[in-house]
């Protein structure tokens, strides 16, 4: 439809208003982020906030990135997060796998395991999880984080690939069976490609709830060089206390490397939550 | 070729036997190692003694709990119905062509993407009662008397935070409603508009039903997530003021990890997973009776 036709009648312009409307309503908390983050904060103390900034400033972000300790925490997050994303991938692929293209004792029990698993509340796990990794040596360094992440989100993605995997036709697999393939390499050769949608879809998913976490980058780590964002933003607002303009600028240069995924694999992303939750 | 067969057999085992056995001693040993912490007085450095039920019945007394449990009894009341709604009405709106539309999706799935901690922070500033933008606002519209200490009233602070919960997440649910709707067959909303009826009517009576199967899943997702609400709540205000907006998860934090009633924390844990597990099974249920139609 035009524009033009659209616009046409009376109440469907009001009800496109109303929609304008209440679009602007939901970006106003970014839009209250950037203008603190862009002028001082003595500006907006003595001032107000609906006042003429005096001066537009750039340097909240730098202190934030440097002060501030953004410098180093966002490198973190990329630290824990790529290899988690990795790991879970690999590894729920393969589990997806046998639980798409195979019968055997079990199956649908391992699969509602994973299914289960993911649904959990975080608390139930705390405890036993930071006993496990201080067992193992790996508390407050950045692989008992990953071994967690890596572990946990197996139960989300085992569910989606294996979803996906199952509505792949089971002659070209067969095919290849019969030319004496052997199973490892009908999974990496023939099951992996075919299920790069959903695998690109996952990861996508993935790397924003790992980036994002904030409740195990507390209870797995202590040292404040090893933060990852999250865990590195609740440091710095009790640094800058009443400093909202570095606060909110810190918050602002966390969530890049997030909206940068979701601006340009938006479509994975929609994509991923679709499969999570339909078939 | 006897050997052969056995490998065959052998060969989902083989493709399982990592991932599972990870997923068994991080994700399903330890929920119930926390059944079994729960009965016990740990303090998280001396060995745990078995106390029986103690936890527990210390639990039903403590009045924070209550005002937790209270809590999270709220955010599910809300996440169940507002964001469904809203959700749903934006996914009906914008399923159609209209000008712009993409623009206005992206406008409600950027929430989405943010880290719970920055929406958090955000958001706390613009409740911040003395320079924030919503006091700034109401000021400056004359509405003076409206200004609140939106995060230090009592009864305020909760559903101050659980407004932030919402606003991050009606664009998923648009997102599950906007899938279900292109699944949709066009040809029974036709044929509801050649019998008469009009655009309500085909809604209530055709649409709404067709969607049933994406509402329930919706519902049960969002209890567990109220059910999981920690990120808010700590970093806007810890449980405070007098935990007035104390949920579970931070309930369970803060005696488990900040005073280092580990046992005690470990008993809330596994109020909140008895809850969850209702919905979880009922999750589970919808998808195994998906799996049989197969």
């Amino acid at each position: 439809m035009t524009a033009k036709k659209f616009f046409s009648s009376p109440w469907r312009t009001l009800g496109y208003l109303i929609l304008a409307m209440v679009t602007l309503l939901w970006l106003v908390p970014l839009f209250s982020a950037v203008v603190t983050a862009t002028r001082t904060n003595d500006d907006i103390l003595t001032q107000g906030f609906w006042s003429l900034p005096r001066q537009l400033v750039l340097s909240n972000f730098k202190e934030a990135w440097e002060r501030g300790g953004l410098s180093r925490y966002l490198p973190n997050s990329f630290i824990i997060t790529l290899p988690s994303l990795t790991l879970t991938l690999f590894l729920s692929s393969l589990s997806a796998y046998a639980l798409a293209r195979f019968r055997f004792r079990g199956n649908r029990l391992i699969f509602f395991l994973y299914i289960g698993g993911m649904m959990l509340p975080f608390q139930v796990l705390l405890l036993p999880v930071f006993r496990l990794t201080d067992a193992l040596g790996l508390y407050d360094t950045y692989w008992g984080l990953i071994a967690f992440h890596t572990a946990f989100q197996l139960g989300f993605c085992t569910f989606l690939l294996r979803n996906y995997m199952r509505t792949v036709p089971g002659e070209i697999l067969e095919a290849a069976r019969i030319d004496g393939c052997s199973e490892f390499r009908i999974w990496w050769q023939i099951m992996m490609p075919l299920t790069l949608p959903a695998i690109a879809a996952v990861a996508t998913l993935e790397f924003t709830w790992i980036f994002n976490d904030y409740l195990w980058s507390i209870i797995l780590l202590r040292s404040d060089n090893l933060k990852p964002v999250t865990a590195g933003l609740a440091a710095l607002q009790g640094q800058y206390i009443m400093d909202w303009s570095v606060i909110t600028a810190g918050a602002l240069l966390a969530t890049v490397p997030t909206v940068l995924v979701f601006i340009f694999l938006q479509r994975y992303f929609i994509e991923g939550l679709t499969l999570g939750a339909t078939k | 070729m006897v050997r052969t067969k056995s490998l065959t057999r052998m060969t989902p085992y083989l493709f399982l036997i990592v991932p599972l056995i990870i997923y068994l001693i991080w994700v399903i040993g330890p929920t119930f190692y926390t059944f079994y912490l729960s009965l016990t007085d740990w303090d998280g450095l001396t060995t745990p003694n078995f106390i029986n039920w103690r936890n527990y019945q210390k639990l039903l007394k403590d009045p924070v709990f209550h005002v937790s449990l209270k809590n999270n009894l709220r955010w599910i009341a809300c996440f169940i119905t507002i964001p469904v709604v809203i959700g749903l009405a934006l996914a009906m709106i914008l399923n159609r062509d209209i000008p712009g539309a993409k623009l206005i999706k992206a406008s409600f799935y950027s929430p989405m993407v943010l880290a719970l901690v920055v929406s958090g922070l955000m958001w706390g500033w613009m409740y911040n009662p003395a320079h924030g933008l919503i006091n700034g606002t109401l000021r400056l519209v004359g509405l003076d008397a409206l200004a609140q200490g939106w995060l230090s009233d009592k009864d305020l602070v909760m559903w101050a935070i659980i407004v932030v919960g919402i606003w991050q997440r009606v664009g998923y649910v648009m997102v599950l409603y906007l899938a279900g709707l292109q699944s949709i067959d066009p040809r029974l909303v036709d044929a509801s508009k050649v019998d008469g009826a009009n655009s309500w009517q085909t809604f209530r009576h055709v649409i709404f039903p067709l969607l049933g199967p994406v509402t329930v899943i919706v519902v049960v997702v969002s209890i567990i997530d109220s059910l999981r609400a920690f990120d808010l709540v700590s970093i806007m205000t810890r449980g405070g003021p007098y935990n007035s907006s104390s949920v579970l998860a931070n309930f369970m934090y803060i005696e488990a990890f900040n005073n280092y009633k580990m046992g005690y924390g470990a008993a809330i844990a596994v109020i909140l997973f008895l809850i969850s597990s209702v919905f979880i099974f009922i999750y589970l249920w919808r998808i195994l009776q998906t799996e049989m139609e197969y």
